[in-house]
């Protein structure tokens, strides 16, 4: 008897999960991560690969803007760390992906703070990263279905 | 480049994403991401005045 009802509950919600599978896009099926990473590596790309055009542009602008400001206002790419808040500052440098790298190989920013505005630089730089993985797992959200 | 216009930048950059990322249609995103700069850069004006009455 217990049998019986677990087997017509197991179809029942296999059907619904498939109606549902059904009722997905065709954008909602692949590599679930793919929005995530590419948000990550390349700002806004994440949101372009959804169709969110308008989102992604205004994002990429934003991030890439946070960046390039830091950049200009001879901010330091954190390379070594020697310290608990120079890790924490790394981390949000790597959130900006592909520009982090293209900035380590390229070499740009200040080899070392020595004004206070080159700080700030440095806060912008990680500040950019954070906000790109900020926007990387808004991506992901719309790819799982989580937000619309 | 002087302390205000970097804190305009920085909010605006910021809140840019914020209102994107925090709220689902349009119209909300535009509220919040507005409310985020006015927050940011009010907070930024509010905490100089303080120092600078701390610092007499």
């Amino acid at each position: 008897m217990a049998t019986e009802e677990n087997k017509n509950a197991a179809a029942g919600s296999g059907s619904q999960s498939g109606a549902k599978a059904a009722s997905q896009p065709a954008a909602q099926q692949g590599f679930v991560y793919l929005p995530l990473i590419a948000g990550w590596l390349v700002p806004g790309a994440g949101h372009f690969l959804l169709g969110k055009w308008v989102r992604g542009s205004l994002l990429a602008a934003a991030i890439l803007g946070m960046f390039v400001t830091g950049l200009a206002m001879h901010g330091e790419l954190y390379t070594s760390v020697h310290n608990i808040l120079e890790i924490l500052c790394l981390a949000g440098d790597l959130g900006n992906g592909l520009l982090y790298v293209a900035g380590r190989i390229a070499g740009w920013g200040a080899e070392q703070v020595q004004t206070t505005v080159g700080d700030w630089g440095a806060r912008f730089i990680v500040v950019a990263g954070l906000l790109n993985v900020i926007a990387a797992v808004d991506a992901h959200n719309l790819r799982t279905g989580r937000k619309s | 480049m002087t302390y205000f216009p970097a804190v305009l930048l920085f909010a605006l950059f910021a809140s840019t994403v914020f209102g994107i990322t925090q709220r689902e249609t349009p119209r909300a995103m535009i509220r919040y991401g507005i409310y985020c700069f006015v927050l940011f850069v009010g907070s930024a004006i509010a905490l100089s005045w303080l120092m600078f009455f701390i610092a007499r």
